[in-house]
């Protein structure tokens, strides 16, 4: 039967509560882990406690002999499989082989040596520890400036400098701007290893059915359609006969932005012992093996006119790459080089990286990848340019902004940034906060002996990856969408989501297009048997370009419909609106569901229509989108304890035009945490030896509720014209925007102890001892 | 050993190894997978439960310690069909992302009104001390647990 309902209220712009949240408040949601199959086993991974060591031998009888124990692989076993894959390609770059379990060094603590697998996954684990291995314990390196120096122990004995890479990127007229600079700015600024900690760690399910030569992996992951092709690869099976499931995702923010050994590994140990197998990744195994973020030592100088127009930028990157690359690598520290002229206007801009191997986890992509660290970095110093020449931080900043009648503007670094008005979220949030009352405040508290700080960043992002020229795997998305039969919608992106609602925003928009109830539409992803190729949800491009996609599909298949709709009411006068098809002159009407049903029943076609109401578009963007925004911050320090309290946040963010408001709040309120996270108390230490010191929530330190202050999110809104939804990407807006606020607001706090710049995190021990120093 | 315990008003009976932890027990011998276990280590919260009306995390509980008692789950919460206010409430919100702290947020956020009906945003931000949520940034929750209150109240 036909029942598909129509309806004439916009769905799009509205703070409409998420689709998918049913199956998530009552527990009832399928995540890897609460996957059971019949006859499963369990795997455990023995791991290195080294970071640095060759391996005598490895005896594996005692935990083979153990009862329930399946197998137990090590790493000759499995040198059929190929490695794990760098996707990024630089000129020059130096790729490490890398198996999915060591061979004959370990490289890092964590590096997976051998799985062992049981029936239950305590005999898993009782077993695993009784692997015996013989190490021959070497020299570490954990510190990416202690590996450059001479001397250094060599994380690849082939590559004694442990270099991976040098990177150079130059724009203008560089040393001349710094010969006729009034002013030059120099600073080292570091933003530190993060661990991107998703609630739901990593988890396979493989499950090989050998008489259909079909392998089965349920692994929470970003990009199930990107794994499906790279762990075929790896395990030489056909393509086809991989399906790849990413069921509920637990969170990712770019850590399952990645292909991983034990992907590959379970897979090839369910096609081994031909049982379905399964293996979650503990917390402590998250913290040492799944990558890390960030990694950078900075360099910055900058270069200025005395009435604060900067003439140009250098940096120099030390990009803490760890022992390995993983997907993406090499090319994240490239994204911040893309975007280290921020908001401003200057051409003169020359930047080296040096990738550095040590022995740690790889870093890649983590929340922002790359951009964080640039906004970070510009944005602290524009402060220090300003102290320097006793300027307002918010008059620099507005002086030097790109014009909002100069868009499209190619920036220094070859982008073209699409739209902006750049003083308007500044001006909003200085508006917002009271700035001249705050900054009278301030005085009249530094009189008293107090250290308030007030802080700004306005940070610039490169979204909605991207065109697939500047990207490493193809930068379009795919949207499938079907009205079936009975006249119900299914849309299936290839923007697999993991916690971003793209069930409820593409649903709105879809309603909206199409003029039929939310109800009527349900949007699937993430399963490579189900859904059309897509590439996936990370750089905040799942609405951004998949939406996109999806927009052009609803084109199509209304252009269909109409067709549809003509035949049927026997005019060449349609409109076709609110879910039906009506006849101009009659005002006769045919419902979607009822255009739908005839496409199928195809009693009578269209001139050069086929039958069914299908439609699959890959969209390819023409550029990349460009967000931006200003954050504000107000601290109070405590002289006694160093603590930091944030008296105020705002945050003011530009992303474009809003689906769902209530959906990109929590965006930027999870960004922001993230920030935060980053800018106060997230730290991964590794010690000289090569130990990850912080390897718990014990150690490791995550804004918890009572640590995070009220955010005040407020937008401006500049719709992109690089798609027809003017939507950009606010994925990682607030995580982008805030360190840099919070970092300028307390050394604007205790600048008049003359504190000039301060690494992150920005621990109380920190402070103390600044504060302790000046005096 | 056998174990005998009241789970989301069903009694049920099972012989366990002494090792086996109250969260895996849940998960997959009664097939409660609402519980998650996000850090084996009672620090994220993610496997919160009720336990004798009290919230405590099942990941550092061995199944066996829990003899006799009377356990909530997230999969009890809602009384034939409708939804606890708790849950409607992140629903509301916006109180959740991924959704895996989500069952130990709900059961913790309702411990917090169970205990204090009425609570400042400063006592629901310290309720929530022991559970970690990764996406949300916790204003949402704060507000879902607000929005709660206040549909008690009315």
């Amino acid at each position: 039967m036909a029942t598909t309902t129509t309806k004439t209220e916009t769905l799009v712009g509205k703070r409409i509560r998420r689709r998918e949240d049913p199956r998530l408040i009552t527990g009832t949601a399928t995540y890897v882990e609460d996957i059971k199959m019949p006859g499963m086993h369990y795997a455990a991974i023995v791991r290195s406690p080294h970071a640095a060591a060759k391996i005598r031998s490895i005896d594996t009888s005692k935990a083979a002999a153990h009862p329930g124990v399946a197998a137990v692989f090590v790493g000759k076993d499995v040198a059929g499989v190929g490695p794990v894959p760098c996707g990024a390609s630089l000129p020059g770059l130096r790729v490490p082989h890398h198996s999915i379990l060591a061979t004959d060094r370990v490289y890092f603590v964590g590096h997976p040596v051998a799985v062992v697998v049981a029936t239950d996954r305590y005999i898993a684990a009782d077993a695993a520890d009784l692997v015996e291995i013989d190490w021959d314990v070497t020299q570490a390196v954990a510190d990416p400036e202690k590996a450059l120096a001479s001397g250094a122990p060599a994380v690849h004995p082939e590559w004694p400098d442990n270099k991976a890479f040098d990177f150079h990127q130059e724009h203008g007229e560089i040393d001349k701007a710094f010969a006729e600079a009034d002013v030059v700015v120099k600073q080292r600024i570091t933003s530190q290893r993060l661990i991107p900690t998703a609630m739901e760690t990593r988890g396979v399910v493989a499950e090989w059915r050998a008489a259909d030569r079909a392998l089965t992996l349920y692994t929470s992951t970003q990009i199930p359609h990107l794994v499906r092709t790279l762990v075929a690869m790896m395990l030489g099976l056909e393509e086809n006969r991989l399906r790849v499931v990413a069921p509920e995702v637990g969170g990712g923010f770019g850590s399952k932005l990645n292909v991983y050994a034990e992907e590959a590994l379970m897979g090839f140990v369910s096609m081994k012992i031909g049982k379905p197998v399964k293996w979650i990744e503990s917390r402590r195994e998250n913290f040492l093996t799944t990558i890390h973020g960030r990694g950078h030592v900075d360099y910055y100088e900058i270069a200025a006119k005395k009435d604060g127009t900067i003439l140009g930028i250098k940096l120099k990157i030390i990009q803490d790459l760890g022992a390995y690359h993983q997907l993406l690598t090499p090319a994240i520290p490239t994204l911040s080089v893309l975007m280290m002229p921020g908001l401003y206007r200057t051409q003169n801009i020359r930047a080296d990286i040096v990738g550095v191997f040590t022995n740690c986890v790889p870093t890649d992509a983590y929340r922002g990848a790359g951009r964080p660290e640039a906004t970070h970095g510009i944005e602290r110093m524009v402060d220090m340019l300003a102290a320097e020449l006793k300027m307002d931080p918010a008059e620099i900043r507005l002086k030097n902004f790109v014009h909002k009648d100069e868009f499209p503007f190619p920036t220094a670094t070859g982008l073209t940034y699409d739209s902006g008005d750049y003083a308007a979220p500044l001006k909003k949030a200085m508006d917002l906060a009271g700035y001249d009352k705050l900054r009278a405040e301030q005085a009249e508290a530094r009189k008293q002996g107090k250290l308030m700080g007030i802080g700004i960043s306005t940070y610039g992002e490169i979204c909605a990856l991207g065109p697939s020229p500047a990207t490493p795997a193809g930068g379009w998305e795919s949207a499938t969408v079907k009205i079936e039969p009975t006249g119900k919608v299914t849309v299936m992106t290839g923007a697999s989501p993991h916690g971003q609602g793209e069930e409820t925003t593409f649903a709105q928009v879809a309603a909206d297009e199409l003029g039929v109830d939310i109800d009527d539409i349900l949007v699937l992803h993430g399963d490579t048997s189900i859904v059309q190729y897509g590439i996936g949800t990370f750089g905040s491009r799942g609405t951004a370009v998949g939406g996109t996609a999806m927009y052009f599909a609803l084109q199509e298949l209304k252009a269909k419909l109409k067709k549809f709709g003509a035949m049927m009411l026997n005019s060449d006068d349609v409109t076709l609106a609110n879910g039906q098809c009506v006849c101009n002159k009659t005002g006769a009407a045919k419902s979607i569901a009822e255009m739908a049903a005839a496409s199928y029943r195809a009693m009578a076609l269209p001139p050069n229509t086929q039958p069914g109401m299908v439609s699959t578009y890959f969209w390819e963007p023409p550029n990349f989108t460009f967000p931006f925004g200003a954050h504000l911050v107000v601290t109070d320090i405590d002289k006694d304890t160093g603590a930091i309290s944030i008296r105020r946040y705002i945050a003011v963010d530009d992303c474009g035009n809003l689906l769902n408001p209530l959906i990109v709040d929590g965006q930027v309120h999870g960004g922001v945490a993230q920030g935060l996270g980053q800018a106060l108390w997230e730290q991964a230490v590794y010690d000289d030896n090569g130990q990850l010191v912080t390897g718990e929530l014990t150690d490791y330190v995550v804004p918890r509720a009572h640590m995070m202050p009220w955010i005040e999110s407020s937008h401006t809104i500049t719709p992109t014209p690089v798609n027809p939804l003017g939507v950009k990407g606010v994925g990682e807006a607030g995580t982008i925007g805030c360190s840099p606020a919070v970092v300028n607001s307390v050394v604007d706090a205790l600048s008049p102890l003359g504190v000039k710049h301060i690494d992150m995190p920005m621990t109380p021990e920190k402070i103390w001892n600044l504060v302790k120093g000046a005096h | 050993m056998n174990i005998t315990l009241n789970i989301n008003g069903k009694t049920y009976s099972h012989d366990v190894e002494p090792r086996l932890l109250l969260v895996h027990y849940l998960r997959e011998v009664v097939g409660l997978t609402g519980p998650h276990v996000g850090c084996e280590t009672s620090l994220c919260g993610a496997c919160t439960i009720e336990l004798n009306g009290k919230a405590v995390k099942s990941c550092t509980m061995f199944a066996v310690q829990a003899n006799g008692a009377d356990i909530l789950t997230i999969e009890g919460l809602a009384e034939n069909g409708k939804l606890h206010k708790m849950q409607e409430a992140f629903w509301n919100e916006h109180g959740l992302q991924c959704g895996f702290c989500t069952p130990g947020m709900i059961i913790a956020s309702k411990q917090i009104l169970d205990r204090n009906p009425n609570p400042t945003d400063e006592e629901i931000r310290h309720g929530l001390e022991g559970n970690v949520c990764r996406c949300t940034g916790y204003q949402h929750i704060v507000n879902a647990v607000k929005a709660a209150a206040k549909a008690t109240g009315a």
